[in-house]
C-alpha cells in the first residue's frame, strides 16, 4: 500500500506538474544505480533548485527506503538545501589563500550593502548570501563566487562593482 | 645535378603575395646572379610558413633553418651580402615568435621539472586526440600488449611511486593487495575529492588533461582485475565533471574504455560520481560511502579497501595526481622515475603555493628540494617584501612550519618529523602580519566543522579546542589552556577513527610548538603581536598625517568613522568592528593599529 504525503504546500515542486515530471525523470534514470541516491538528489537540487521534504518523501517512497535515510544524506552535505535559495547568489570562499588574504572584510562590506548576514536570503527573496568552501582558484585569491561565476583578486573597495549586477537584478537578463 | 649548398623557401601564400613576396622573390634572384650565387643557392616557393599577417613576406633558410620575416625589396642586398656572402644570420630581420604560455601556469619557473603538468595549456582537453598526439594511450598498448598485470605492478613498484593524495603510500604495494584478493568484481577509484583548502593542483590536471587520469585507471584496472572504475568528483568543481565526462565518451569512441580494449579481452569501464560538498569525503572509506549513496562516514580499518572496499569488494584508490603519472612511468621506465626525487620519496610533486608569496600557482618540483628554494626561488619571496613567519603545508591536516626549519628537504618524511605531513600538495605562505593563534583558530573551525560526527575524540574533542581557541582569541584566555590545549591535541589524535580527526590538531599543535609565546602575549597580556585579532586591537587615526579626504568613511562598513573634509577624522571605537579597511583605502598612511 502507498504511503500519502500530508501536507503537500501548493508551492511545493511535487505539487507543480511540470516540476514533478522532471523528479520523476530523474528517479526513473537513476533507481537501478548502485549508490544512485547521491546521484539523485545531486540532480534534484541542480535541477530544482532544493529538496523539499515532501521530495525527500517522495524520493523515499519511490526507491523503498526509510525516509530518515534520505534525510539523513540531505541533512549530511552542505551543497543539499531544503528551501529555495534566492534568485542569486553570492558566496564567499573561506579557503586559506582566500581567508589570508582578506575574505572577511569581503564580507563586512557585503553585508553593509546588501543588509543579511551570510547564511541567509534578503526578504524580497533576490538575493542569497553564503559562504562556500575552497573552490580552487586560490592564485586569485580573495574570491567572491557570483551566481556561479567567479570574481578573483576583489579589494574591499571593489565589492560594489562585482556585486552591482546582482544589486540591479540585471545578472540574468539576455546579452545585447 | 646541380649541386645547392643553400635553399631559400619563399612563401607565395595569398596573404603574403599581397604583401609583395614575389617582389622579394625576385629582387633576391637578381641579388644572387648579381653576387655570383645564384647556383649556389636555390630559391623555391611554398606555402605559408608563419602567420602571414604577422610574418609576411617571409621566406626559410636551410639549411640553417633561419626564419626571416616582414621582408621589403630593400631588405634584400644587405640580408644577401651578409647571411650568404659572410653567413652571419641578420638578426633584425629574424621572425619573432611570441612564445604561448598557459595563462595560469606561466613559463616553468626556476627548479620546476612538468611531468604531470606537462600537457596542461598545451592541448584541448576535450580533444582526445591531442592527447593521443602527446603520446596518449601508447603506454595503455604497451600495457596490454607486451606486460602481464604482475609486470605492470613490478614497474610501479620500481618506481618508487608513492600515493600523491597525502598519506605516500606505496602505490605498487597497494595495487599488489588488491590484486591479491580473489574476491570479484573490483573497483578503481580515483580520488577527485581535492578539499583542502588552497589545494588546486588536482582540477587543473582534470580540467587541462583528464586523459592522463583515466589512462592511468585502466592501466591500474588491468593491474588489479577490475572492470568497473569510479572518479568521485567534489560538486565545487563543475567544469572538471564536464571535462571528464566528455573525455570517458571519447575514449570510449575510441575503444579504450568498453569492451575488449584495444582488441584485447580486457574491459573496463568509467563513471564519474559528484560529491556534494563534505570535505571529510575525501578520506577513501568516507569516499566510498557517499558512492555508496550514503553519508560520507569513515569505516574502521582493518578491512583496508583493497580487500574489502566498494559496496564491500576489492578496490583500490588512488589520488589524481597518481594515476596521471602512470601511464609516463610506463612509457618512459621506472628507473626514469626512481631518477628524480630522493631517497625513499622518489619523483615530481605539484603544488598549489599561495599566500603572500610573489608567485603564486601551481608548480611541480623534484622531491626534496627545501622549502627555501620553494618560497624564494620557486615563488619569488614574500609579497610587498613582508617577512617570512610561516609556511603551512598539507592543508588543515597539516603544519605551520618557521623559518628555522625553511632548509628542511620537502619529502614525506622530513615533513612528519616537523609536525607536519605532505598532504595533498597545498602549501600557504604566511608574512609577519599573520596571528598563528588565528590561523591555528581557523582551521580548527574548519576541521570541526566538517567533522563527519561519527566519533567523540573528533566530534567533541574538535569543538572543545574550537572553543577554548575562540576565547583565547577574543581575550578571554586563561591560565591552564595551553596545558588543556596540549593535552586535548594528543588524545585526540591517538584515538579518532580516520585520518580527518587523527591530522585535525596538528595546525594547532605545530602553532604551540613553534609560536608558543603568541598564544601567552593572547592570555596573559591579553595582546595579538601581529595585530589581527579583532578584539585585541584598536584602530586609530593619525591626526598629523589625516588629511580629511573621508575615503575611509566612506568605506567603513558600519560608519564608525566620523569627520568633516579637510579636518582630521575620528574612528568610534565602541562602533569599529577591527575589518581594517580604512587602513587599507587609506593613501596616506594616516590610520594604524595599537
Amino acid at each position: 500500500m502507498q504511503k500519502i504525503i500530508d501536507n503537500i504546500p501548493a508551492n511545493d515542486p511535487i505539487a507543480i506538474p511540470e516540476k514533478k515530471a522532471i523528479i520523476d525523470a530523474v528517479l526513473n534514470a537513476n533507481k537501478d544505480r548502485q549508490g544512485g541516491l547521491m546521484v539523485i538528489l545531486n540532480e534534484l537540487q541542480g535541477k530544482i533548485g532544493f529538496v523539499s521534504e515532501p521530495m525527500q518523501q517522495y524520493v523515499a517512497q519511490t526507491l523503498q527506503i526509510p525516509m530518515s535515510v534520505v534525510h539523513g544524506v540531505i541533512s549530511f552535505y552542505s551543497f543539499f538545501t531544503t528551501t529555495p535559495r534566492g534568485k542569486h547568489t553570492i558566496k564567499f570562499c573561506m579557503g586559506t589563500a582566500c581567508y589570508v588574504g582578506g575574505t572577511q572584510q569581503l564580507i563586512d562590506k557585503t553585508k553593509q550593502l546588501v543588509g543579511i548576514d551570510p547564511g541567509h536570503t534578503t526578504p524580497d527573496g533576490k538575493i542569497t548570501l553564503e559562504l562556500c568552501r575552497c573552490v580552487g582558484a586560490c592564485s586569485q585569491a580573495p574570491v567572491i563566487v557570483v551566481d556561479e561565476e567567479i570574481v578573483g583578486r576583489v579589494r574591499p573597495n571593489k565589492v560594489p562593482q562585482v556585486i552591482r549586477p546582482v544589486m540591479e537584478d540585471k545578472a540574468d537578463e539576455p546579452a545585447a | 645535378m646541380p649541386f645547392f649548398r643553400s635553399h631559400v623557401l619563399i612563401s607565395v601564400d595569398p596573404e603574403c603575395l599581397k604583401r609583395g613576396a614575389h617582389e622579394v622573390m625576385d629582387a633576391l634572384q637578381d641579388e644572387l646572379v648579381q653576387q655570383g650565387l645564384n647556383e649556389e643557392v636555390q630559391i623555391l616557393e611554398t606555402s605559408r610558413i608563419g602567420d602571414p599577417v604577422q610574418f609576411g613576406p617571409d621566406l626559410m633558410v636551410y639549411p640553417e633553418g633561419v626564419h626571416y620575416a616582414n621582408l621589403s625589396v630593400d631588405d634584400i642586398p644587405f640580408l644577401v651580402e651578409e647571411h650568404f656572402l659572410k653567413g652571419r644570420v641578420v638578426n633584425k630581420f629574424v621572425a619573432q615568435e611570441s612564445i604561448i604560455a598557459d595563462e595560469e601556469l606561466g613559463m616553468p619557473k626556476a627548479k620546476e621539472i612538468r611531468i604531470v603538468l606537462r600537457n596542461c595549456g598545451k592541448i584541448d582537453p576535450n580533444n582526445i586526440e591531442e592527447y593521443i598526439a602527446e603520446d596518449g594511450y601508447m603506454a595503455l598498448g604497451r600495457v596490454l600488449t607486451e606486460l602481464s598485470p604482475e609486470d605492470v605492478i613490478n614497474e610501479v613498484l620500481s618506481s618508487g611511486l608513492r600515493g600523491r593524495g597525502g598519506a605516500g603510500f606505496p602505490t605498487g604495494k597497494k595495487w599488489s593487495f588488491a590484486r591479491a584478493s580473489a574476491s570479484t568484481p573490483k573497483y578503481v577509484i580515483c580520488n577527485a575529492d581535492e578539499g583542502d583548502p588552497g589545494a588546486f593542483m588536482n582540477r587543473r590536471v582534470l580540467e587541462s588533461d583528464p586523459h592522463a587520469v583515466v589512462e592511468g585507471m585502466i592501466i591500474a584496472a588491468y593491474a588489479i582485475g577490475s572492470s568497473q572504475g569510479y572518479v568521485y568528483c567534489r560538486a565545487e568543481y563543475p567544469l572538471a565533471v564536464k571535462t571528464l565526462n566528455i573525455a570517458i565518451q571519447q575514449a570510449r569512441e575510441f575503444g579504450f574504455l568498453g569492451k575488449n580494449i584495444m582488441g584485447t579481452d580486457f574491459s573496463f569501464d568509467l563513471e564519474v560520481r559528484m560529491g556534494a560538498g563534505a570535505f571529510v569525503c575525501g578520506e577513501e572509506t568516507a569516499l566510498m560511502s557517499s558512492i555508496e549513496g550514503k553519508r560520507g562516514e569513515p569505516r574502521p580499518r582493518p578491512p583496508f579497501p583493497a580487500v574489502r572496499g566498494l559496496f564491500m569488494q576489492p578496490s583500490n584508490i588512488n589520488n589524481v595526481e597518481t594515476y596521471a603519472v602512470v601511464p609516463q612511468i610506463m612509457l618512459r621506465g621506472p628507473e626514469w622515475y626512481a631518477s628524480m626525487g630522493t631517497e625513499k620519496s622518489k619523483g615530481t610533486k605539484t603544488f598549489a603555493l599561495a599566500g603572500d608569496v610573489k608567485n603564486t600557482g601551481l608548480i611541480e618540483v623534484p622531491l626534496g628540494i627545501t622549502l627555501r628554494e620553494i618560497i624564494f626561488d620557486v615563488g619569488g619571496g614574500i609579497k610587498d617584501n613582508k617577512g617570512f613567519k610561516a609556511i603551512q603545508t598539507g592543508g588543515p591536516m597539516g603544519g605551520m612550519i618557521p623559518t628555522k626549519l625553511l632548509d628542511l628537504p620537502i619529502d614525506y618524511e622530513s615533513l612528519a618529523s616537523a609536525g607536519s605531513i605532505m598532504g595533498s600538495g597545498g602549501l600557504i605562505v604566511m608574512d609577519d602580519e599573520t596571528c598563528m593563534v588565528d590561523i591555528a583558530r581557523f582551521f580548527m573551525d574548519f576541521t570541526q566543522d566538517e567533522s563527519c560526527g561519527k566519533c567523540v575524540p573528533c566530534r567533541v574533542g574538535t569543538r572543545r579546542i574550537l572553543e577554548i581557541l575562540n576565547r583565547i582569541c577574543e581575550g578571554n584566555g586563561r591560565d591552564g589552556d595551553i596545558e588543556l590545549l596540549e593535552k586535548l591535541c594528543y588524545e585526540i589524535k591517538r584515538d579518532s577513527l580516520c585520518g580527518l580527526g587523527q591530522g585535525a590538531p596538528n595546525p594547532v599543535e605545530t602553532a604551540l610548538k613553534y609560536f608558543r609565546e603568541e598564544f601567552e602575549a593572547h592570555i596573559y597580556e591579553k595582546r595579538c603581536p601581529a595585530k589581527v585579532c579583532r578584539n585585541l586591537i584598536t584602530y586609530e587615526v593619525i591626526t598629523d598625517a589625516c588629511t580629511g579626504c573621508t575615503v575611509c568613511a566612506r568605506n567603513c562598513p558600519v560608519t564608525a568613522i566620523s569627520g568633516e573634509r579637510r579636518q582630521p577624522h575620528l574612528i568610534d571605537p565602541d562602533i569599529c568592528i577591527r575589518c581594517g579597511i580604512c587602513m587599507q583605502v587609506c593613501n596616506f598612511n594616516a590610520i594604524h593599529i595599537i
